[in-house]
């Protein structure tokens, strides 16, 4: 398979090298920033030790250099996301596609041949840039890189270019048109943005165990695009689409169809009339049936509120508070109605402003999930729950029973409010899935009309009226327990 | 042997119908011709056959295999001259059929002769170390039938082969499209030009809105489409006097003043009495022949109907 691949990637690599437009930088960005960073960094010791910083010069070279080094290395892999957002459409514009899609190769050495092609060149510039770099600082500084930030720095850096080539080459075999491709560049171009700069902090702050952290992140999302560009690319569709409208109504009835379509037996609505349904429908048959087909994210969902529980008990117990800090004794004299309003982030404690405030967090959720592929909610989820783990470790500390605490605290509206948001989370979760993978005859937009029917008739049916009803026992039944368990 | 063979053959893009139903066969050693005017079909037909589009209905075998479920041995037999030359202009042009012959499974120095081969036979051979962004029209689109002969396929689509061409290099490349006309090959020819159908296939298949309207023989075609053949008789003197005795015999169509055309079911018997007639009148006959009919009144006959 892949000798095919490297047949395509070894022509689309000697054409970008006799194309002076992308040479040309790459060349001088390999070969004239080492140089810069290198005279920058031996520069900054110098004047830490003219303004008489002399001792800090080490710490600041140790500050400095990583970033540097960071730097180096990203600047020429960003050319990577221009050879690759050009790589399939841009063969669409010159009309070169046809005859590469009629030969005996499959779509998966085809996808595989343009991604290589579009990283080797850059990662190629960027390890010889980060060399250069490396051996300038010897020479000019006689400061040697620590082999163990080299290797993060040429792990980090290979990671983003397979995220911004994999994002990139997903962009380009689903639009018409190179700007098309550049303007959904922007989806890459901002989280890399952002990613860089995280990165920045974490290097100044010389946090390299977090860095590691954050490429398995990377490894895991470069995991996600390129299984999404592999399920998605589609050469009829490379061929035949002519144009990239948004065509609304059409849209609308495909969701209207789908939405009135049995979950066990979806048809997409080329193939006929909508079926009718009813409310009652929804609820006898569409619920059962979604819960059943939906199984795999519930039990994602469900593992990542057991570990994140687990998790925030462990770091209970690595930190926990001095004796005296929590009074559960004294729970009865707090005034819930006013105490708890005036924190920040914190709704107030009425039906309203809580069933808001959750309804506000999940909507949050599901904003995030087409660019996070559901990772955003799962985060949302992720993190109270992990501080109900948190206090009931840090009540067992204390000595006091930490089934008492959730049965006070979480227990009354827990029981309905974390299946509800369970449930949000993992058809979230499907919804961010539904772009990487659409299921066998179904375009992407059609797989994602699909799983935000599905969605839909889960938030509204079952997540909404669940939220509601333990907003209403959040205010008016736990405090009641709570006073009954603790309040003496 | 019918090489290509579809039945029921359907495209749809969305609701938008591209083909509709085709059904025909192709047999070894024949070229069949794709007639139609811009938008009829006859890309997106030789694009499913070339198993880059998959039918939404109906089915379609290449030398025996399915061209969906068999899609890559189907791309391997079959040479596809897609209707723009689409090269990559940074390329020499050598170094571009190298590139197309590696991925047809080709070893170097099959690649290394079957290129010297056709760039020779196309006149293209002092230029090959030339980059395609250097080429003539003429040039890329010859580069693009090389391209599309390189691994010597039993099955060849051509779209629109002479599009671009001087006279020269297009009857260079019709030349080329007989020589390749042999008994294990069948070829697809979709074009314009009804001069170059007429020409060089053996059958026609005129595709208008998405279907095969009319699919025959040239000769074939124009009998079904314009009846039987215009005849036309020349004489050294006036027709006057002479009318009444060859009305009985024939009915004329067009006369003037020396010459008439008729039309006749049994050429074979009323022509030879027709010329004895006139000769008893004592009419001296100049010429007794079949007006040209060309197929262009046949295609312009069903496209406007």
């Amino acid at each position: 398979m892949l000798a095919n691949a490297l047949i395509i990637t070894r022509r689309e690599m000697r054409d970008s090298l006799r194309d002076w437009r992308i040479i040309t930088p790459i060349v001088l960005l390999t070969l004239i920033f080492p140089w810069l960073m290198t005279a920058t960094s031996g520069l900054a010791a110098d004047v830490a030790v003219t303004w008489g910083a002399g001792p800090n010069a080490e710490t600041i070279m140790n500050r400095l250099v990583p970033f540097s080094l960071m730097i180096v290395g990203f600047f020429p892999i960003s050319f990577s996301l221009v050879i690759a957002l050009e790589s399939f459409v841009g063969e669409r514009e010159r009309r070169s596609i046809e005859a590469l899609l009629s030969m005996p190769i499959s779509d998966t050495e085809l996808y595989l041949g343009k991604l290589m092609s579009s990283m080797i060149l850059p990662l190629a510039a960027s390890y010889l840039g980060l060399g250069m770099y490396f051996v300038g600082l010897i020479v000019s500084s006689r400061y040697v890189i620590s082999p163990s930030l080299l290797l993060l720095i040429v792990v980090l850096t290979t990671m983003e270019a397979v995220v911004m080539v994999a994002g990139a080459v997903v962009a380009s075999s689903q639009t018409t048109s190179v700007r098309a491709a550049n303007l959904l560049a922007s989806f890459i171009i901002i989280p890399m943005a952002f990613l860089l700069q995280v990165e920045a902090v974490l290097l100044f702050w010389g946090r390299e165990e977090v860095l590691w952290a954050l490429v398995l992140v990377l490894v895991m999302v470069d995991l996600m695009l390129v299984r999404t560009g592999m399920r998605i690319f589609n050469r009829e569709e490379l061929l035949s689409r002519e144009f990239d409208e948004i065509n609304l109504p059409g849209l609308w009835r495909s969701f209207k169809h789908l939405f009135a379509c049995l979950p066990a037996s979806v048809d997409l609505p080329r193939d006929g009339p909508a079926p009718r349904w009813t409310i009652w429908r929804l609820y006898r048959h569409d619920i059962p049936q979604l819960l059943r087909l939906q199984k795999l994210p519930l039990l994602v969902v469900v593992a990542v509120v057991v570990v994140a529980s687990a998790g925030g008990w462990i770091l209970a117990l690595q930190y926990p508070l001095p004796t005296g800090v929590i009074d559960f004794q004294g729970v009865g004299d707090v005034d819930f109605t006013t105490g708890v309003a005036d924190m920040p982030l914190l709704p107030g404690f009425d039906v309203r402003s809580i069933f808001v405030h959750n309804l506000r967090v999940l909507g949050i959720g599901l904003a995030g999930t087409p660019v996070s592929f559901g990772a955003v909610p799962l985060l949302l989820l992720l993190m109270p729950v992990s501080i109900v783990g948190f206090f009931a470790g840090e009540a067992a500390c204390l000595g006091f029973s930490p089934l008492v605490f959730l049965a006070a605290f979480v227990l009354p509206h827990g029981i309905v409010e974390l299946p509800a948001v369970v449930l949000a989370t993992a058809f979230s979760l499907r919804l961010g899935a539904s772009i990487m993978s659409p299921p066998p005859g179904f375009s992407i937009s059609e797989s994602l009309l699909l799983a935000v029917a599905d969605f839909l008739k889960i938030f509204l049916l079952l997540v909404v009226p669940m939220l509601l009803l333990a907003a209403v026992i959040e205010v008016h039944i736990t405090p009641m327990v709570m006073l009954y368990l603790l309040g003496g | 042997m019918s090489l290509i063979r579809t039945e029921t053959l359907t495209k749809k893009f969305g609701e938008f119908v591209a083909v509709s139903e085709v059904t025909l066969s192709v047999e070894a050693g024949e070229i069949l011709a794709l007639l139609g005017p811009n938008g009829a079909g006859k890309t997106t037909t030789v694009r499913m056959l070339a198993s880059i589009l998959k039918p939404t209905s109906g089915t379609a075998t290449v030398a025996g295999y399915d061209v969906v479920n068999d899609a890559r041995t189907v791309r391997g037999l079959v040479g596809l001259l897609t209707e723009f030359p689409g090269l990559y202009h940074r390329m020499p042009a050598a170094e571009y059929l190298h590139f197309f012959g590696e991925l047809q499974g080709m070893s170097r120095p099959e690649r290394e002769s079957r290129i010297e081969e056709l760039m020779r036979r196309f006149g293209m051979w002092e230029a090959r170390k030339q980059r395609l962004g250097e080429y003539s029209k003429g040039m890329r689109q010859k580069i693009a039938l090389i391209r599309a002969l390189i691994h010597d396929p039993q099955i060849l689509f051509l779209d629109e082969p002479t599009s671009a061409m001087d006279p020269h290099s297009a009857k260079m490349v019709r030349d080329a499209i007989v020589d390749l006309r042999s008994s294990r090959r069948a070829i697809i020819l979709c074009t314009h030009n009804l001069v170059e159908a007429e020409g060089l296939a053996d059958r026609i298949a005129i595709i208008k809105e998405g279907r095969i309207v009319a699919l025959g023989t040239p000769l074939e075609l124009k009998m079904r489409l314009l009846g039987n053949p215009l005849l036309e008789v020349r004489l050294g003197e006036s027709l006057d006097g002479l009318l009444p005795g060859i009305e009985g015999l024939v009915t004329i169509e067009e006369k003037g003043e020396t010459w008439f055309r008729y039309r006749t079911n049994s050429p074979g018997e009323i022509n030879p009495l027709l010329v004895h007639r006139l000769t008893e009148e004592g009419a001296s006959l100049i010429t007794l022949s079949e007006v040209p009919r060309s197929l262009e009144d046949v295609y312009l006959r069903i496209v406007e109907e």
